[in-house]
C-alpha cells in the first residue's frame, strides 16, 4: 500500500476542526507503519447521540482517512462523560487498546 | 463451539458464486463506448452482491461478519469480538459467522451495505449493532446482555426447570 500521509496530528486536527472535539487523543498503534490507530475523541457533538450514531459521526468526519489505513478504534465522550470518567477514575483510560496485543495491531506489518 | 459458521460460509460461496456468471457477462460492457470514468472506478453494490449480503444477514439471528474464523480470527478486533459473544453466552445454534477474507466481494460489499468502514461487523435480528469498539463498551455497560437476552439468543440457564402449571 501507497506511504500514507495520515499522522496523529493529522487526525487530532481534522477531528478538532470537523467534529469541533474539544479533547482529542490519538495513539499510532501499527508499530510505525502509521496504518492503525486508536482515538479518544470528546466532542459536544455527540450529546444526546447513542453509540452507534457516534461512530456514524466520527466514521463520516473522517471516510478518507479511515479507507485508506488499517485498523481504527474510536471511544466517543462528550464532554460531562469525559469528565465524569476523571473525576471517578483520577484521571481517562485514554483511548482503548481492545483488540491489540500489547497495544499493537495483529496483522499491520504483514 | 460455533459449528455453523462452515455452513453459513457455504451458503454465501453457493449465493457468490451464483453471482459470478452475471458479472462475467457484463465484461463486454468494457469494450463498449467509454461510459463517464466515475461509473467505471466508484464502486456501487451491486444487486447480486447485496441479496447474498441480505441472505447472509437473515441466515441466523445473530451474524457476526470477521476476518478469519471464531476458531482462529485473524485479527484482534474480530477475536475480541468473538470472545465477547462467547462470554456472553450466545447459542452456536442461534449464531453465523462469515469470513470476509474469503470473499473480496464481500469483504467490500459489506462496508457499503452496513455504511461501516471497519470489519467485524454484528448484526442482530438483522440489525446492525456496531463494530468492535461498541459490542466490548456494550458488553462493559451491560447493554449487550440486555440485547442478547430480549432476542433469546443466549444458551439457556441450566438451573432452570420446566414449569408446572
Amino acid at each position: 500500500m501507497a506511504e500514507s500521509s495520515i499522522t496523529e496530528s493529522s487526525i487530532k486536527a481534522a477531528l478538532e476542526e470537523r467534529l469541533k472535539a474539544i479533547h482529542v487523543e490519538v495513539q499510532d498503534m501499527s508499530g510505525g507503519c502509521g496504518q492503525a490507530f486508536t482515538t479518544l475523541i470528546v466532542s459536544l457533538e455527540f450529546a444526546g447521540k447513542n453509540s452507534l450514531k457516534r461512530h456514524r459521526l466520527v466514521n463520516a468526519a473522517l471516510k478518507e482517512e479511515i479507507a485508506q489505513i488499517h485498523a481504527w478504534t474510536a471511544k466517543c465522550q462528550t464532554p460531562e462523560e469525559y469528565q465524569k470518567e476523571q473525576a471517578a477514575t483520577g484521571g481517562n483510560d485514554g483511548p482503548s487498546f481492545e483488540g491489540t496485543s500489547g497495544g499493537k495491531v495483529d496483522g499491520v506489518q504483514q | 463451539m460455533f459449528s455453523r459458521t462452515i455452513l453459513s460460509r457455504q451458503l454465501l460461496r453457493q449465493s457468490a458464486s451464483a453471482v459470478r456468471p452475471a458479472a462475467a457477462r457484463s465484461i463486454p460492457a468494457f469494450a463498449a463506448p467509454p461510459a463517464p470514468a466515475s461509473l467505471f472506478f466508484r464502486r456501487l453494490l451491486s444487486d447480486q452482491t447485496r441479496q447474498a449480503i441480505d441472505k447472509a444477514v437473515a441466515s441466523a439471528p445473530v451474524v457476526l461478519f470477521m476476518k478469519g474464523t471464531p476458531e482462529t480470527p485473524q485479527c484482534g478486533f474480530s477475536r475480541a469480538t468473538i470472545q465477547v459473544l462467547g462470554l456472553q453466552g450466545v447459542d452456536p445454534e442461534k449464531f453465523a459467522a462469515f469470513n470476509v477474507l474469503e470473499d473480496a466481494e464481500l469483504r467490500q460489499g459489506i462496508k457499503e451495505y452496513s455504511d461501516w468502514p471497519t470489519i467485524p461487523q454484528l448484526y442482530v435480528d438483522k440489525e446492525f449493532v456496531g463494530g468492535c469498539d461498541i459490542i466490548v463498551s456494550m458488553h462493559q455497560s451491560g447493554e449487550l446482555a440486555n440485547l442478547l437476552s430480549e432476542k433469546h439468543v443466549l444458551v439457556k440457564e441450566e438451573a432452570e426447570e420446566p414449569t408446572k402449571e
